[in-house]
């Protein structure tokens, strides 16, 4: 990439895989969870995260050197919530469906640890462009996470992708369903979030064995 | 005094924070390695929780919601400020944590320095906002509910803290395969126990009347639930008139 030298390349990319977010630095758990159960309120959701995140880094890193330390958090927060409530109002004026199933979701953006962690973490230390991409870097990670945890809900849970029926119709017994395969309801029920999420990490350990914990 | 009770049961266990909507897990998952740091964080969440829930419920009432300027005078009644929550809700919180994280350091110092960098975190906690959002969004009617349900709700996270913690100590002992080590094994048991407290679902209902209010995640599901379910009685009925017609 001529844009951006190695360095910089590396802001977006490592978040993607080995320094994930979710997996790796147990940021941001709450929402993934919660919303995974339809691949489009995961895309959605990842959307908004890169929107407030990326832009947060900045105002943050642009405000570095005149907030004083005891009280950041409060002006962390401030920030935050002021692009989340910009997010849910575009939410709530054109897609009105997706926001109620989001729901209160939305707002617990503002806590989202993701959010705060490179806040603290990055933006209060470095410059504008290079907090911008570690926002979007550590976001996409993050929704990366929610989307594949969203494909395998959604297509073990309810047999549909952003609600296109793909492996048949289950009432009509057409398609996947005529050889008797049935969907599995519990993948939709919170607790599946959980498991899946583990089995992700699971994977991820077993194929960079440089990640592996402790016990 | 009923409704108290049903809806002290009902966070604790059926609407439980970290099992059925998932809220504080990063601290639920970061401080659960040792049970004393788990009963300080739980009991700090417990604290917060049961102040700024009744404090958010009155900022909500008389300030927020549509119509609340409604006692400055009728030329107010109009104004409709909810738009403002998040940064009012979220303000308030980060005051209230910075106030326990003076008393804590105050009173109990062992404990300030084993929570660490945990408490002023509490602010991000998840569950503290989570907790005045769904108060919102449930409309609860009173103050003493939303204290209410503060509380319990608290305690509902503190328990599953408590419960996650003391798994961790044990399974220090046991033989995980390696790459679920840690935040795997964590995350799977955590499914597990959010399963057992699924069953918690029928308890208050007695398992006759209308289903606990459906999470954001379960919603669909029910809804098409519900379709399948009127289906089939339209066909039974239809059915059913179909017999009674051929007697006559």
């Amino acid at each position: 990439m001529a844009l951006l030298s190695k360095k910089d390349a590396n802001l977006i990319l490592d978040p993607l895989a080995d320094n994930n977010p979710i997996t790796i630095q147990v940021l941001g758990i709450c929402s993934a969870l919660a919303i995974t159960a339809e691949l489009k309120a995961s895309i959605v959701m990842a959307l908004s995260v890169i929107f407030v995140l990326g832009l947060g880094n900045v105002v943050i890193s642009l405000m570095r050197n005149i907030i004083p330390s005891k009280i950041r958090i409060i002006v962390q927060l401030v920030v935050v919530a002021a692009l989340v409530i910009v997010v849910d109002q575009v939410l709530k004026a054109f897609a009105y469906q997706l926001s109620k199933t989001l729901a209160v979701f939305v707002g617990l953006i503002i806590t989202n640890c993701i959010i705060m962690g490179r806040f603290e973490a990055f933006a209060l230390g470095n410059g504008v462009k290079r907090s911008f991409l570690d926002g979007i870097g550590n976001a996409a990670g993050y929704g990366i996470i929610l989307i594949i945890v969203g494909f395998f809900r959604e297509l073990l849970g309810s047999g549909t992708l952003l609600g296109f029926a793909v492996l048949g119709d289950p009432i009509a017994k057409t398609g996947l369903y005529s050889f008797g395969y049935e969907n599995n309801g519990f993948m939709l029920l919170s607790p599946m979030a959980l498991i899946v999420v583990g089995l992700l990490i699971w994977v991820q350990r077993s194929r960079n064995n440089a990640l592996i914990e402790e016990n | 005094m009923l409704e108290h009770i049903e809806l002290f049961f009902k966070s604790i266990f059926i609407d439980n924070m970290v099992f059925a909507t998932f809220l504080g897990m990063c601290s639920y998952l970061a401080v659960s390695k040792k049970v004393t740091t788990a009963v300080g964080l739980g009991a700090a969440v417990i604290f917060v929780l049961a102040v700024t829930v009744p404090l958010n419920w009155l900022l909500d009432q008389y300030l927020l919601r549509d119509g609340a300027l409604a006692w400055l005078g009728p030329e107010y009644a109009d104004y409709n400020l909810s738009f403002l929550s998040f940064i009012l809700f979220i303000a308030t919180i980060a005051t209230m944590v910075q106030l326990v994280e003076i008393v804590v350091e105050k009173f109990s110092p062992a404990l300030y320095n084993s929570l660490g960098i945990f408490l002023p975190l509490i602010a991000v906690n998840c569950a503290i906002l989570g907790g005045s959002l769904f108060m919102q969004a449930r409309e609860i009617p009173s103050l003493g509910l939303a204290f209410n349900y503060g509380l319990s709700s608290g305690i509902g996270w503190f328990l599953a803290i408590f419960a996650i913690a003391a798994i961790r100590e044990k399974i220090r002992y046991s033989n995980v395969p390696p790459p679920l080590r840690g935040l795997g094994i964590t995350f799977i048991i955590t499914g597990l126990m959010a399963i057992g407290f699924m069953s918690f679902g029928g308890m208050l209902t007695g398992g006759d009347e209308a289903p606990v209010v459906p999470e954001p995640t379960t919603v669909q599901k029910t809804e098409k639930e519900e379709l399948k379910l009127d289906k089939e009685q339209e066909e039974t009925a239809v059915s059913f008139n179909s017999i009674t017609k051929e007697k006559e």
